[in-house]
């Protein structure tokens, strides 16, 4: 196997200096990303650091909103009783991934880095600007049924696969980075940025900079949420498409509404405009089906992928029939 | 004695089942001979063209590497000069990749080097380090592409009464006339092996022309004349072990270049070599279920007759190797058609051969053929069920001779009842609950009752237990098992007497397992094996103890240490007197059928009924009902048996669903190359496959009356669930698998 050093850190700064010790040094948590991408030749950092054992797992009550640690499992969080309470939805998302021995290893801050599924990027052989800047898009041409229809540009169309991302970013959340430089807070939707000169870079962190946490506000998302993923089998497979759908429901009027879309573009795709064209409306049919078609504007397919310009639309109003029944 | 109860028919526990849920079973990578040595494989980037350069130093300079064998250090190979010649192997034309053997490039990861280590990990690291240069040459990877170069296979163009040639009854095409017709265009994708268990070799060299192969296959004995030959050995040298298979629905059928591979490396470095393949290399290096185009034409009268069909196939191969299967048999024998008309055609792409997968062509073949049906059916407003029982043939309308034994109808009723089939509507979109919308369809499966000559040796142990050998293997059927029950009621012993081995090519000779053939040839084998164990023992006894040269063969009875007769308990040979006169009494005897195949036509049947509830929005298909019932002759175990009939109908599930391996025939290079983008069936897209048997016996194919299972589990369960969703939505999805991108 390739030859890299392997430390374990047991405090945040530690671990920091440990990575900004060495060009190309990374973080593992859970591993079930980066040792794959490992394994295929993807990723061959010279360093890795050990972070499991930072104390970094905790899931707490703040004064407006929820904290969790950047380690805490995938299952931990979709099982804990206030995250169930405060933010079904992310609870969902986190069950709708993977299956249960990986988010028995996966971590928070792993899942929302983990990197795309696009074949072209796996295999080592083909194009990819991700992969290897400058070598083209194998997907703009080639197979491209998961690719995205949003925010994509001609140097690569990949998709986000993050499940649990989705929620985040419809529930508002904030990351929690600590870096060489010391602490920042990035809203959840500045963390993912979209491909265009650069899809090499997947965000907005700094090298060596360590996701600490993430915090959720208290909402009025409690029960009126779903996360609807489809998929090609029933489990256990990544989403085609899949929407997060929150409703703060008056009767039947809908006072708030949030709505996120994944599978459709390079990061998990908040739907502002549609969110905007559910609010003040009755939580009908008819409102749902407007709200998706604003959600589509500026969709654009390419050649295995225009399904998702029907699956879509589709996929929200079931989320948000589903949202407002529950 | 308690005369026992009989064992044939029970739902006797596997007699491994331990072994395997503990882990004491041994798969062939798990062989840890002393100074084994690690093999991994290099793969081409390029489909098609030369290699002009290989640049092995760094590999070889890598810790640990023993040697980096490529087409230009590889030894030579002596049946690589005369390979692809071989009689005993109708279903190809060609032969196996000669690995290593020159600098043609044939497909996308086409062996090119593999390096041997001291460490599995060494070796792997070292492969990485290999650098090749190509002059490719423009490849072909697209079947549809390559229509108009398509060839009738060999066999059919030397042999017209081939079944691979052109077939012909009444008026050719007669369909395109009819009055009320339905014309249809089917795809399915290339489907791949993907059993749990890798493919795996141990090759162990233990003389310069002894070699000893720990290996994953289907048979022995095919596997131990493949390579005796490619080395020029008498086949006495070449030991072939299977102990246990971890699985294979036809990869393990066939001689692969890694077999080759790891036989040369251990010929080099002189010590045995281990090599396991990727689950990566398992989508090119082993075979696949080949991308088939079909097109079925029908036509009948309003009164439901069918008076005309006709059917062709286009299937892939590759460039090397001529692999033809059985797409269009269902077809030619299954519906009582006046005018039928199949052709079968090959197109020979820049790919990897391909090689059976369960229910092989006869599965391709019925989703096209049953979704005819099916679409008949709706033009003549009939149920398909009904539509089915119109076109019921009492006689093989191909073969215009009689069944050996046939069910099918049995099966429909039991099928029928235990769906409801009653509860479904014959306008499609009619049954919902919810956002779901739900339907019912039918598929028919059949698959010819093979049966071929099979040894089995039976020897009586001091203790009183049984020994039977076959040098037969168990892919995960529950072979010795069956093997087992089958003995217990001919020698009349409890099956915890009885052991019997397999998976060594040096017991007695047997065919491979394939083609739903096992229990039908090996069945028989080691029945009589028992039967001439008991009849020498009582030989034997009648030596000391005339009663027993005068007695029945029936009669003779196994009892605890000594041999005896039913009724007279004081008559007694203990076995250690008769061991003492006969040294081992050991029989080996051989089964072989008649020409009863020459009389009857002999065929196993099986019809699957499935309900699935389709989401009216996102188009997913969930299978929520499936009864798959089977006319199989004589059931030996009920559970292995119903076992069996479940993996396959799942097998089906993902044909239906989910499985296709996809080439961007850009570079001819797969992008389905792990389980996270190519999909099978997890639990949760299973229901409880509920499985009915006819369980008839057939004293045609055998004195068991067994036709054979494997197969018929899963063809025609993808045109059940295609039905299914065409009740439950309208929409007839001709190119499988169902994904909801079809359905939106
Ligand atoms: C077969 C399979 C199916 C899957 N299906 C799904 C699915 O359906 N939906 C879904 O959402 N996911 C799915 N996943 C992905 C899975 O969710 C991720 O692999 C997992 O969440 C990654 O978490 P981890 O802790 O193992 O990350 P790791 O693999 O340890 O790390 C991933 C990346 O994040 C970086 N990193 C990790 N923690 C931090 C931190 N605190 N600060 C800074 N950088 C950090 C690492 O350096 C690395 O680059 C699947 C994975 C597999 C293997």
């Amino acid at each position: 196997m390739n030859q890299f050093q392997y430390v374990r850190a047991t405090q945040p700064q530690a671990a920091i200096e440990a990575v900004a010790q060495t060009t190309d040094a990374k973080f593992i948590a859970g591993g079930t990303n980066l040792l794959d991408l490992m394994k295929r030749g993807v990723m061959t950092p010279q360093k890795l650091v050990d972070i499991n054992r930072l104390p970094l797992n905790k899931i707490e009550r703040m004064d407006n909103g929820l904290r969790i640690g950047a380690l805490a499992l995938n299952s931990a969080v979709a099982d804990d009783k206030l995250v169930r309470e405060r933010q079904p939805l992310l609870a969902l998302a986190l069950n709708a991934g993977a299956s249960g021995q990986l988010r028995n290893m996966a971590t928070v801050g792993g899942n929302m880095l983990q990197r795309t599924r696009c074949a072209y990027f796996y295999d080592v052989t083909m194009p990819c600007n991700k992969r290897a800047p400058g070598t083209g898009c194998g997907a703009l041409e080639g197979i491209n049924r998961m690719h995205a229809i949003f925010g994509f540009s001609d140097k690569c169309i990949a998709v986000h696969p993050s499940d649990m991302s989705v929620a985040l970013v419809a529930l508002d959340a904030t990351v929690l980075v600590r870096g060489p430089r010391g602490d920042r807070r990035l809203p959840f939707a500045e963390l993912h940025r979209l491909p265009g000169d650069a899809p090499e870079k997947d965000t907005n962190l700094e090298t060596n900079e360590l996701i600490t946490a993430v915090e959720i506000p208290d909402g009025p998302f409690t029960r009126h949420v779903h996360y609807q993923k489809v998929r090609e089998r029933a489990s256990y497979a990544f989403a085609l498409v899949s929407v997060a759908a929150a409703l703060d429901l008056e009767g039947t009027t809908i006072k708030g509404a949030r709505l996120a879309m994944g599978g459709v573009a390079h990061k998990p795709w908040r739907l502002a405009a549609a969110e905007q064209a559910l609010v003040g409306k009755p939580a009908t049919e008819a409102t749902f089906r407007q709200a998706a078609a604003v959600a589509m504007q500026g969709a654009k397919a390419f050649k295995h992928n225009a399904y998702k310009l029907k699956l879509g639309p589709n996929t929200i109003v079931q989320a948000l029939r589903t949202a407002a029944a529950a | 004695m308690k005369t026992q109860d009989k064992q044939i028919g029970a739902a006797l526990s596997r007699v491994d089942g331990h072994q395997k849920v503990t882990g004491a079973a041994t798969y062939s990578a798990e062989y840890p001979l002393p100074g084994l040595a690690y093999a991994v494989l290099v793969g081409s980037t390029i489909a098609k063209g030369r290699l002009t350069g290989l640049d092995t130093r760094a590999a070889e300079r890598a810790p640990g590497v023993l040697a980096v064998i490529t087409h230009l250090n590889s030894p030579k190979v002596p049946g690589f000069d005369t390979a692809g010649k071989d009689p005993s192997q109708p279903a190809t034309v060609g032969g196996p990749l000669k690995v290593f053997h020159d600098d043609k490039i044939r497909f996308n990861d086409q062996p090119i080097a593999v390096v041997v280590a001291d460490t599995f990990e060494r070796a792997r690291y070292a492969a990485r380090l290999v650098q090749a240069q190509y002059a490719p040459e423009k490849h072909q990877t697209n079947l549809e592409a390559s229509a108009p170069q398509a060839f009738l296979p060999t066999q059919a163009r030397k042999n017209p009464k081939s079944p691979m040639a052109d077939y012909q009854r009444g008026t050719a095409d007669a369909y395109q006339t009819g009055a009320l017709k339905v014309e249809g265009e089917y795809v399915i994708p290339t489907e791949v092996h993907h059993p749990m268990e890798l493919q795996a070799i141990t090759a162990h060299w233990e003389a310069p022309d002894r070699l000893t192969l720990y290996d994953k296959t289907q048979g022995t004995l095919a596997t131990r004349r493949d390579f005796a030959r490619e080395w020029n050995l008498p086949e006495a040298n070449v030991k072939v072990i299977a102990t246990f298979v971890g699985g294979a629905f036809g990869n393990a059928l066939h001689s692969w270049p890694h077999e080759s591979a790891a036989i040369i490396a251990a010929r080099v470095v002189n010590r045995p070599v281990k090599l396991v393949l990727t689950r990566e290399q398992m989508f090119t290096m082993v075979g696949y279920r080949p991308y088939t185009w079909q097109k079925i034409g029908m036509s009948a009268t309003a009164d439901g007759k069918i008076t005309a069909i006709t059917h062709e196939s286009l299937g892939q191969t590759s460039t090397y190797e001529e692999f033809t299967e059985s797409t269009l048999a269902q077809t030619r024998m299954m519906y009582a058609a006046p005018n039928l008309t199949t052709r079968y055609r090959l197109a020979a792409l820049d790919v990897g051969s391909p090689i059976w997968m369960r229910g092989p062509g006869e599965a391709t073949g019925a989703f096209a053929l049953e979704s005819a049906m099916d679409e008949m059916a709706y033009l003549l407003n009939l149920d398909p069920l009904e539509f089915r029982l119109r076109n019921y043939t009492d006689q093989d309308p191909e073969k215009n001779r009689p069944w050996s034994t046939k069910f099918l109808k049995e099966c429909y009723k039991l099928g029928a009842d235990r769906i409801g089939w009653s509860k479904r509507q014959l306008k499609p979109g009619s049954l919902r609950d919810g956002e779901w919308l739900i339907g019912y369809g039918m598929g028919v499966g059949t698959f010819g009752a093979h049966r071929g000559g099979a040894h089995a040796s039976a020897q009586l142990r001091p203790d009183g237990t049984v020994l039977l050998q076959c040098a037969t293997t168990d892919i995960g059927p529950g072979t010795g098992t069956a093997m087992t029950q089958i003995a217990a009621d001919a020698l009349g012993l409890p099956p915890a007497k009885i052991t019997f081995e397999l998976g060594h090519s040096d017991y007695p000779q047997a065919g491979t397992q394939g083609g739903s053939s096992t229990v039908n040839s090996v069945g028989p084998a080691v029945q009589e094996a028992c039967y001439a164990l008991k009849d020498k023992l009582r030989t034997l006894a009648g030596a000391s103890q005339p009663a027993f040269a005068a007695a029945k063969k029936e009669d003779v009875q196994l009892a605890d240490g000594y041999l005896t007769l039913a009724g007279a308990p004081a008559t007694r040979v203990p076995y250690k007197d008769l061991l003492k006169q006969a040294g081992d009494a050991a029989v080996v005897v051989e089964a072989k059928p008649g020409n009863e195949g020459q009389q009857y036509s002999m065929y196993s049947f099986s019809v699957h009924f499935a309900e699935v509830r389709v989401h009216e929005l996102t188009g997913e298909v969930r299978v929520s009902k499936l009864v798959s019932c089977a006319d199989a002759g004589t059931i030996i175990n009920q559970k292995t048996a119903a076992n069996q009939m479940k993996g396959g109908a799942v097998g089906g599930i993902g044909m239906a669903l989910m499985e296709h391996a996809v080439i961007d025939d850009r570079y001819g290079r797969y992008v389905t190359k792990d389980f996270a983008d190519y999909h099978v069936p997890v639990h949760a897209d299973a229901p409880a496959v509920e499985v009915l048997f006819v369980n008839q016996p057939d004293y045609h194919v055998n004195a068991l009356g067994t036709k054979g299972i494997g197969e018929i589990a899963t063809i025609g369960v993808a045109p059940a669930i295609a039905n299914a969703v065409f009740n439950a939505t309208g929409k007839r999805v001709r190119e499988l698998p169902i994904t909801p991108d079809k359905l939106v």
